[in-house]
């Protein structure tokens, strides 16, 4: 006998009681779409944590300026400026073992002019080690030399956005721009790197010497007089505990600042890697509670299988009697019952496919999750619930399947 | 004469019910011959249904030998057996036994099925035995639209698709009133005298009186025989 036969001896059989076959794969309808929104909520998360990454650099880890709280008011991270250049070198110097490097950075806004162009943009102040830690390139031009961070020189790069702003397609090399009435030579462009995953745009923004924005564009406040930056950016090694580095930077910048026990500290530490790690790790319970569920859900749904399949042979003996009869061999009576089971519960997985899909559209909308469908958690979650449908429906056909004709055929 | 289709030496059933060993058949010995219309009778628990499973090949016997069609059976496995039931056999049953919510021509290709022939090959067969049975017209009737007479006649033609050498009738007149049992009775005479070999089991004489010999069981013997 073959499989199309089988089949569409199956498909008649659900279809005669059609509300007690969809209440069966109710089960299985709910545990795949869990499956399915699971993995899209999961994968959907690790893949914005990657990009997430790949935008800022991996490893990250940022010390801001923060003013110490003993005046009560508290005034926004970075805007004053506790920490200092020297403050980068010692953490790149003094903890090798957890830190690849450390780049200083002052921040400061304003106009950006170019011939009868303008731009409003932010600028930072860096020195080499900046580009490694954000893991930047540029895509024409040259990074700032040793002698330029230490002269002060009047040179700039400039992100993708702001010279296409200022220049539109022409090259903006060696073209100068003037930021605060201080004309800078464009000596290079960065690289594309697009929007964050938060939306702003990476791409607008301008780098110059610290030396030049501290001396030069910010000018005569106070802070110029001083080597005191606004954040330091730390790349961690790779592989560090990032918590011990974390600990190991605070210490060393609490002994620094000469900071009592007990009091306070005058900076923050961002540890980006841990935040993008625990918004991962939420992610990831989530995911969790949605494979409890969803495996709740394919147990039960599984077992309701059997019972529904364990009546049906119940109700049907005759029928099997009779097939026997006519020469249906035990293997028939077994793979028609089976098959049954598993049409069942692969019908069921694939409406649990086209909810779950829809449902993790709905999240992805409504709570604003990355959200990432894939084939293969597809393919994964229809062969899981076919493999249900074996599973609970071969004690029912193998019940089916050794019935004694006779007995089957007296059956009442 | 050709050898006989059916044939038992000392045949036997016994069954188990908890310690007690229960003799259903006590060593029946008997010949059969093609085309012949032969008669069970006996009272209930004379051995008479236990002999037709045994004959029908949905059963295994505790003792003797049973060769059907010169093929000894006694021995076969439960997949051969069911062969040999799709091949050689035809069951007509007191209650029909018709898969309900399928057409009469599904009905009577399910055989067919088993025998693995496609799908236009097995229709155009039943096609053909309804017709034999006088249902041309009733072949996408489901079981549930036809009287009882008509799913008998189903029933038959669903019996003979295979082309079996034997037809096994269980009280086939047993749920019909009296004037369409005599109709199916005729009909089974009318496909006896063209050629396949019948045993009925009933216990109606008057039903028993269509076959050309009677058999009558009692106490999982045969007791006697007549013509």
């Amino acid at each position: 006998m073959n499989f199309l036969a089988t089949f569409a001896i199956a498909l008649k059989a659900l279809r005669v009681n059609k509300l007690r076959s969809a209440l069966t794969m109710l089960g299985i309808i709910i545990g795949v779409a869990a499956v399915i929104i699971m993995i899209a909520v999961g994968s959907g998360a690790r893949a914005q944590v990657e990009a997430q990454i790949r935008s800022l650099g991996a490893n990250l880890m940022m010390v801001f300026s923060a003013s110490p709280s003993f005046t009560g008011a508290r005034t926004a991270a970075g805007s004053t400026h506790t920490i200092s250049e020297d403050d980068a070198y010692a953490i790149a110097r003094e903890l090798p073992d957890v830190i690849a490097t450390a780049a200083p950075t002052l921040r400061g806004s304003g106009q950006i002019v170019a011939g009868n162009s303008n731009w409003s943009t932010g600028f930072h102040g860096v020195t080499p080690e900046y580009f490694d830690v954000r893991e930047w390139n540029l895509a024409e031009g040259r990074f700032f030399e040793a002698a330029e961070i230490n002269g002060a020189a009047k040179v700039v790069i400039l992100g993708k956005t702001v010279a296409t702003n200022l220049f539109g397609d022409m090259s903006p090399i060696d073209e100068v721009v003037r930021i605060r009435t201080v004309p800078l030579t464009v000596i290079g462009i960065l690289a594309e790197k697009g929007q964050s995953p938060g939306g702003s745009d990476l791409d607008d923004v301008v780098l110059m010497p610290i030396t030049t924005a501290r001396n030069r564009v910010l000018g005569a406040t106070a802070l110029a007089k001083s080597r005191s930056v606004g954040s330091i950016q730390i790349k961690m090694l790779d592989g560090a505990d990032s918590k011990l580095a974390e600990e190991r930077v605070r210490e060393l910048l609490r002994q620094r600042h000469r900071l009592q026990p007990g009091q306070d500290d005058d900076f923050t530490l961002r540890n980006l890697t841990e935040i993008l790690q625990t918004r991962e790790e939420s992610s990831r319970v989530m995911a969790l509670l949605l494979a409890a569920v969803a495996s709740v859900s394919l147990l039960v749904g599984g077992i309701g299988i059997m019972n529904i399949m364990l009546v049906s042979v119940t109700e049907r003996t005759r029928e099997i009697g009779l097939r026997r009869a006519v020469g249906a061999r035990s293997g028939d009576i077994l793979r028609q019952f089976l098959i049954e089971a598993v049409t069942l519960a692969l019908i069921g997985g694939l409406i649990g496919v086209l909810l779950g899909s829809g449902g993790a559209q709905l999240i992805g909308y409504y709570a604003g999750w990355p959200i990432a469908l894939s084939a293969s958690a597809t393919t994964l979650a229809v062969g899981f619930a076919a493999a249900i449908g074996i599973f609970f429906g071969y004690y029912p056909a193998r019940k089916a399947a050794h019935m004694s004709p006779i007995e089957a055929l007296r059956h009442e | 004469m050709a050898a006989p289709l059916i044939r038992t030496d000392n045949l036997a059933k016994h069954y188990r019910l908890g310690e007690t060993d229960v003799p259903a058949l006590q060593g029946v010995t008997l010949e059969i011959a093609r085309g012949e219309f032969v008669a069970v009778m006996g009272p209930s628990g004379s051995g008479k249904s236990t002999f037709m499973n045994l004959l029908g090949c949905l059963d295994q016997p505790s003792g003797g030998r049973y060769w059907l069609d010169e093929q000894e059976v006694s021995t076969l496995s439960d997949d051969a057996l069911s062969t040999l039931r799709n091949r050689k056999l035809g069951f007509v049953f007191q209650h029909f036994n018709l898969l309900p919510r399928t057409s009469a021509l599904d009905n009577v290709a399910l055989p067919l099925l088993y025998r693995g022939l496609p799908a236009s090959e097995r229709h155009a067969l039943a096609a053909q035995r309804l017709g034999q049975v006088g249902l041309s017209e009733r072949m996408d009737h489901h079981p549930a639209q036809l009287s009882g007479g008509q799913q008998q006649r189903v029933a038959i033609a669903r019996a003979l698709v295979g082309n079996p050498s034997l037809l096994l009738a269980d009280e086939p007149t047993g749920a019909l009133d009296t004037r369409t049992g005599s109709e199916i009775m005729a009909l089974l005479q009318q496909l006896n005298q063209e050629g396949i070999t019948i045993v009925l089991v009933t216990h109606e004489h008057d039903i028993a009186a269509y076959a050309d010999r009677i058999i009558h069981f009692r106490d999982g013997r045969v007791v006697s025989e007549s013509t």
